[in-house]
């Protein structure tokens, strides 16, 4: 059969033999573009600075991981870019004049202690920015408490250097101090780099949500929850000068909640994956943060919120996964029909 | 939608719908054929004819008494050269008949359009015909058209959805073969006594949906109506469009019938049309050619039995070393190791890919993104299943719903980790049903 040039020894695999161009990679760096609005906000309130501190921090938990991966002879996972998002994302919970060092110390504990050790990306239980975070607050507190004023604050004339957060202000029980809903919503004001300017957030988190990386559930959820938990909280215990509505709307525009609920609490690896589950999760992240910020002795919970919904997203795993909707409960109703009637039968 | 979605999850998965404006070119009758002694799901045929024997076009050359199985017929006239077992496509050992073509194409004249009086009857000539599920199931036509509860059967949907990406062998049955759509639509609709008519279409084939219009309103047709479809994978998925056009669902293992419905492939539907007009039996195919490395991409009408190779060269041959060539779609079709491989019934593609095209994605760690179960038809969670696999758990594969899983391939399509999940519910479905009859009773 000499005229027979068959080609034998194809490639065989199991269908489909198309897939997505979106990968893991591709979705870090959409995570990525989303945050340059706030990365740029942090550079016009606070100079200079804050951008070494980003671009310092992703550079420092690539090379955490690309180490870590070399020092415990694994394959380099550093090109999946989700070191970089780890880095970005801490460094934009960091206040603006924390010193480089201790940030590095915060992106070796969310890269090698949070991920690498747990097995790498997906196998984390809490998100590493988040947790790199709370080691920093609790073993360097005083630096990471420490607020800069913006460039338009000091330029209106403030006094010193540094002041505090609106929610440190209502914490110490000066209301009144705290600045008006349009700065809060622009960011001018004392906090850390990513979480003041409210509508850069937002232009993230809507590209993010557009582009289909992240579903709007979670932070929808977490934001509506805080908002309904502060409105009857303020009714029961009114604030002097302020109805609960305003109140309300502070505790929204204040503190770390909307950049978490946008950049920490969606992390794909410690939410749940079901959409009952994420609304489940999503309201704990709302709820907590709020019980933290009212009831705790500290002025902002929502870290310690999302660290604890983390957690508990195995559980909500389990239970919402297990409760399955769609088929598994149609064909659970039919066997239970079909014994029935084999039972009468 | 937010918190709730009334449609069924779907994806896009990209159309490559490039040979949509190609008609069909016939053939000519290659030198060879090898034709397959199980072309349909049920038991192989018995080969009916020796080595050496003259067979004509149309002649019955396998057969057997098994249920679910349909007869096979001769596709060439000509000599049998061999009758030789070969690795098939799917991997298995099978029984194949080589016919050496004569180049005269004799019909067989014991071929006469069937005289139907009954629905027994109809249901022989169905069997006789050779038909089986075009859209890729090869389930045997005469079977379907067979329900225990003929009675309730009151819908007849012809499935022209063709959502699987590059194929176009569908759309241009529907463009040509329109007439005989209707007229196999009316017929089974008659011996079966339904009353209502689908045809799904997706509404990227607006040329098909107005032909169909058109042609039922100058028929003066009322009970045929034309369903569009949205152009998402997978929508034609059988069980898929059975919810959307009448709302029911259709769990795995139930039959259409039992909700009075019968769900036929357009181009089945066609052939069963021409099949009461001429008579002759399932022996050729029109097949979408495309990929990166065949030269001309088009519809080819082949006859079954022809090898790719053959089918290749007849579109300018190869333009690059072919890495990878699928029998069927990209989203469900099969890999095969050679050319050599021939085509059979419900083949409706022959796919071949360069290196370029043709490779297996890396593999990375679940990100748990939660995609393959938005993705997923039947909102079923492959990442479970995965998990559940990895463990050998039979028990919890099975209350995860894994034998609902029908392979669409979406799961893997949308996974940004590129991870096999359709592959791993395939092994997990097998693992289940290994389990049940081992441990079961």
């Amino acid at each position: 059969m000499a005229e027979n040039n068959f080609h034998d020894g194809l490639t065989v695999s199991s269908s489909p033999h198309l897939v997505t161009a979106l990968d893991t990679q591709k979705t870090m760096l959409h995570v990525l573009t989303a945050l340059i609005p706030s990365a740029v906000m942090s550079a016009v309130f606070w100079g200079v600075y804050p951008v070494c501190l980003i671009l310092g921090c992703m550079a420092f938990s690539a090379l955490s991981e690309y180490l870590y991966d070399r020092i415990m002879k694994l394959p380099n996972t550093t090109k999946d870019c989700s070191a970089l998002v780890t880095g970005a994302i801490l460094a934009l919970t960091l206040p603006p004049s924390l010193p480089i060092w201790m940030a590095f110390i915060g992106c070796a504990v969310s890269i090698i202690i949070v991920k690498c050790l747990y097995g790498g990306l997906g196998r984390n239980i809490a998100n590493p920015a988040i947790v790199g975070r709370i080691v920093l607050l609790l073993s360097f507190t005083t630096q990471m408490t420490t607020w800069k004023y913006t460039g338009f604050q000091r330029a209106a004339g403030v006094d010193g250097m540094t002041g505090a957060t609106p929610l440190g202000q209502l914490f110490d029980g000066a209301f009144s101090s705290t600045p008006g809903l349009t700065e809060l919503l622009l960011g001018n004001r004392g906090g850390s780099l990513g979480e003041t300017c409210i509508i850069a957030i937002l232009a993230g988190g809507i590209f993010l949500i557009v582009t289909k990386i992240i579903s709007p559930v979670i932070p929808l959820v977490y934001l509506g929850t805080l908002f309904v938990f502060a409105f009857i909280y303020y009714l029961i215990v009114p604030e002097e000068g302020a109805d609960a509505f305003y109140m309300a709307v502070f505790h929204l525009l204040s503190g770390g909640a909307v950049f978490g609920a946008f950049f920490c609490a969606t992390d794909y690896v410690t939410s749940p994956v079901l959409k009952k589950g994420k609304i489940i999760y999503a309201a704990g992240c709302g709820f907590f943060t709020m019980v933290i910020r009212l009831f705790c002795s500290y002025p902002e919970g929502a870290s310690f919120a999302i660290l604890f919904m983390n957690i508990m997203t195995p559980l909500i795993d389990k239970y919402t996964i297990d409760g399955f909707y769609g088929i598994s409960r149609r064909a659970k109703e039919e066997k239970k029909k079909a014994k029935e009637e084999t039972g009468n039968g | 939608m937010l918190f709730g979605n009334k449609r069924l999850p779907s994806i896009e998965a990209g159309h490559y719908k490039n040979t949509a404006g190609s008609g069909t070119e016939v053939m000519p009758i290659p030198a060879r054929v090898s034709l397959s002694m199980s072309e349909n799901i049920g038991a192989p045929c018995k080969v009916l004819v020796e080595k050496g024997e003259h067979v004509l076009v149309g002649q019955k050359i396998g057969d057997t008494d098994a249920f679910l199985s349909v007869p096979i017929h001769a596709s060439v006239s000509g000599t049998v050269s061999s009758i030789e077992t070969m690795r098939n496509a799917m991997g298995g050992m099978d029984t194949f008949v080589v016919i050496e073509s004569d180049g005269k194409q004799e019909k067989d004249p014991n071929l006469k359009p069937p005289v139907i009086e009954d629905q027994p009857g109809f249901i022989n000539a169905m069997r006789e015909s050779g038909l089986v599920g075009l859209g890729g199931a090869a389930f045997p036509t005469w079977v379907k058209l067979n329900p225990k509860n003929l009675i309730d059967v009151d819908t007849l949907i012809v499935n022209g959805a063709e959502c699987e990406p590059f194929i176009t062998s569908d759309h241009r049955t529907m463009l040509e073969d329109a007439d005989n759509v209707i007229d196999g639509m009316l017929a089974v609709m008659k011996w079966l006594i339904a009353e209502d008519g689908y045809i799904a279409i997706e509404d990227n084939k607006q040329d098909a949906i107005d032909k169909f219009r058109e042609l039922l309103r100058e028929r003066g047709i009322t009970n045929i109506k034309v369903f569009p479809l949205p152009a998402r994978y997978p929508k034609g998925a059988e069980r898929v469009l059975i919810e959307e056009i009448t709302g029911k669902k259709c769990a795995a293992g139930v039959l259409p019938a039992s909700l009075g419905l019968i769900v036929m492939n357009i181009t089945s539907t066609a052939f069963v049309g021409q099949y009461l007009k001429d008579g002759i039996p399932l022996i050729k195919k029109r097949i979408t050619v495309d990929g990166d490395a065949v030269r001309e991409a088009k519809n080819v009408l082949a006859p079954i039995g022809t090898s790719i190779k053959d089918i290749v060269d007849f579109c300018g041959g190869y333009a690059k070393e072919p890495k990878k060539i699928l029998m069927g779609g990209p989203m469900m079709g099969r890999a095969v190791y050679s050319d050599r491989m021939t085509l059979i019934k419900n083949n409706n593609a022959i796919l071949i890919f360069s290196k370029d095209q043709a490779f297996i994605p890396e593999e990375s760690a679940c990100i748990n993104c939660g995609r393959c179960h938005e993705g997923c038809p039947f909102h079923l969670l492959p990442t479970a299943f995965a998990d559940a696999y990895g463990a050998r758990d039979a028990k919890r594969l099975e209350e995860l719903q894994v034998m609902q899983c029908m392979e669409c391939g979406s799961c893997s399509f949308v996974c940004p980790a590129h991870r096999p999940l359709a592959f791993i519910n395939k092994l997990s479905k097998a693992l289940v049903k290994e389990a049940s009859s081992n441990g079961g009773k």
